[in-house]
C-alpha cells in the first residue's frame, strides 16, 4: 500500500465518521445514519466495511486490514436540517458529483455553522404550538393567551437551563414547575377557566417526540442497543415533566 | 366541530414544531401538511369510532405515510417530516390525567389512564412500521418495474 492511498483511506474515514456524528448529533435515526455511512463507504471502494452504532459513539471498521475507529458523541439535541444537509452531501459523494475532499471540506463547514433559528423565534414558535393544542384538545377561547404566554416562558425556561447547565432532565423538571406553577397562579387568580388544558398544551413544546419516535424505529428495525437507550431518555424525559407538573399539583 | 378551524390550528402547530425542531426552511409548510393529515384523520376516525387507540393508528399510518412520499419528492430523510406530525397524537393528556390522579392517591383510576397512555403509544408505533412497511413493498415494486424497462435484470 503506498503512502498516497494510506492517506486518502485515512480522509474517507474521517469523512465517514464525522457524517455520522453530525447526524447522531442532530437526531437522525440509527439505522439511516449506518445507512449512509456504509453507502459512502462502497462508494469508497471499502466494500467489506461495518459501523455499529449506539447514541453514545460510533464504531467503524473499514476493512480487515486496516484499524477501526471510533468517535464519541457527547451531546444530542434536534436539529433536522443538519441532518438534510449531511444527507445532501453524501448522496452527491454517493453519485460522484463531489470528491472526497470536497465532501469532507463540506462536512467540515456544515459541523460549524450554526442553522438554528434565532432563540426568539423558536420561543414564538413553542407559544404559538401551545396556543394550538389547547384549542385542538377542547379547551376555551379565554384561555388561549395564557397557554400562550405559559408555553413560550417554560420553552424559553428549559433552552436557557438546558444552555446553562447541560443537565436535560433538570431542565425539562424546571420547565414543568414554571408551567405547573404559572398555570395554578392564572387559575388562583381568577383569569383563566380550565387548569387541566392549559397545562396540557402548554408542556407539549416539551415532550420528547423525536425520542420516542427514533426510538420506535431503531426497536422495529433491530438497532436494541440505540433503541432501548433512546427509550430511556424518552422516558426520563417524560417523567421529569411528569414530576414537575406533579410536585405542582400535590400542593 | 368546526373542520377548518382544527385543520387551520393543527397545520400552525405542526409548522410551530418544524420551527422548534429547525427542518429545512423549504419543507415547513409540507411539515405542516402531515401534521394537518395526521391530525384530521385522526379525528375524523375517532368520531367515527370513538375509539382513541385505532384512530390513533390510523393517524400515526397517515402521518408516516405522507412522509415517505415528501421524502421522496424532497430527497431528504422521512423523519424530516415525520416528526412534526406525530407530536399531535402524543397522549399527554392522558398522561397528564394519570399524572394528577397520582397525586391524588387515586390508583385505580391512575391505572387506567396510564395504560390507555401505553396503548395509544403502542398505536403510534404500530402505524409508524406498518406505513414504512407498506412503502417499502410498494418502493421495491417500483424499482422492480423500472429494471425491467431499460433491461436491467438482478436475480
Amino acid at each position: 500500500m503506498n503512502q498516497a492511498g494510506e492517506t486518502r483511506r485515512e480522509l474517507a474515514l474521517d469523512c465517514f465518521l464525522l457524517a455520522g456524528k453530525i447526524m447522531m448529533e442532530s437526531g437522525a435515526e440509527t439505522y439511516r445514519i449506518e445507512d449512509t455511512m456504509i453507502r459512502m463507504a462502497v462508494s469508497q471502494k471499502m466494500m467489506d466495511s461495518h459501523c455499529f452504532i449506539t447514541p453514545t459513539g460510533i464504531m467503524f471498521s473499514p476493512s480487515n486490514e486496516m484499524a477501526t475507529r471510533f468517535v464519541r458523541i457527547n451531546s444530542r439535541r434536534t436539529d433536522l436540517e443538519r441532518v438534510a444537509l449531511v444527507n445532501a452531501v453524501s448522496r452527491r459523494l454517493v453519485s460522484g458529483e463531489l470528491t472526497l475532499q470536497q465532501a469532507y471540506d463540506e462536512m467540515l463547514i456544515i459541523d460549524q455553522t450554526d442553522y438554528m433559528f434565532p432563540i426568539q423565534i423558536q420561543v414564538l414558535a413553542a407559544a404559538v404550538a401551545s396556543g394550538c393544542f389547547l384549542i385542538l384538545l377542547g379547551g376555551g377561547w379565554q384561555d388561549l393567551p395564557f397557554a400562550f404566554i405559559i408555553g413560550g416562558t417554560a420553552f424559553y425556561t428549559v433552552e436557557t437551563i438546558l444552555v446553562q447547565t447541560r443537565v436535560k432532565f433538570f431542565a425539562e423538571f424546571v420547565g414543568a414547575l414554571v408551567i405547573g406553577s404559572l398555570a395554578s397562579l392564572v387559575i388562583y387568580v381568577g383569569l383563566g377557566q380550565d387548569l387541566d388544558t392549559i397545562i396540557i398544551g402548554s408542556v407539549m413544546p416539551l415532550v420528547p417526540g423525536l425520542l420516542i419516535t427514533n426510538a420506535v424505529r431503531d426497536l422495529m428495525a433491530g438497532h436494541f442497543v440505540s433503541g432501548l437507550s433512546k427509550g430511556a431518555e424518552a422516558f426520563l424525559t417524560a417523567f421529569a415533566i411528569g414530576a414537575g407538573i406533579a410536585l405542582v399539583l400535590s400542593f | 366541530m368546526n373542520w377548518p378551524l382544527e385543520a387551520f390550528l393543527s397545520f400552525l402547530a405542526a409548522g410551530a414544531f418544524g420551527v422548534v425542531f429547525n427542518t429545512p426552511r423549504r419543507t415547513l409548510v409540507s411539515c405542516g401538511l402531515v401534521g394537518m393529515s395526521g391530525w384530521l384523520i385522526y379525528r375524523m376516525f375517532f368520531l367515527m369510532f370513538d375509539d382513541s387507540v385505532q384512530a390513533t393508528f390510523a393517524g400515526a399510518f397517515a402521518v408516516a405515510l405522507v412522509a415517505h412520499i415528501l421524502a421522496k419528492k424532497f430527497k431528504m430523510p422521512m423523519i424530516v417530516f415525520s416528526i412534526a406530525g406525530i407530536i399531535p397524537l402524543v397522549p399527554g393528556s392522558r398522561a397528564y390525567n394519570s399524572m394528577r390522579s397520582i397525586v391524588e392517591n387515586n390508583y385505580l383510576e391512575a391505572i387506567s389512564f396510564a395504560a390507555d397512555a401505553l396503548m395509544i403509544s403502542g398505536a403510534i408505533a404500530m402505524g409508524l412500521v406498518f406505513a414504512e412497511v407498506l412503502m417499502q413493498m410498494v418502493f421495491k415494486q417500483q424499482a422492480k418495474r423500472i429494471q425491467k424497462k431499460i433491461g436491467m435484470t438482478r436475480n
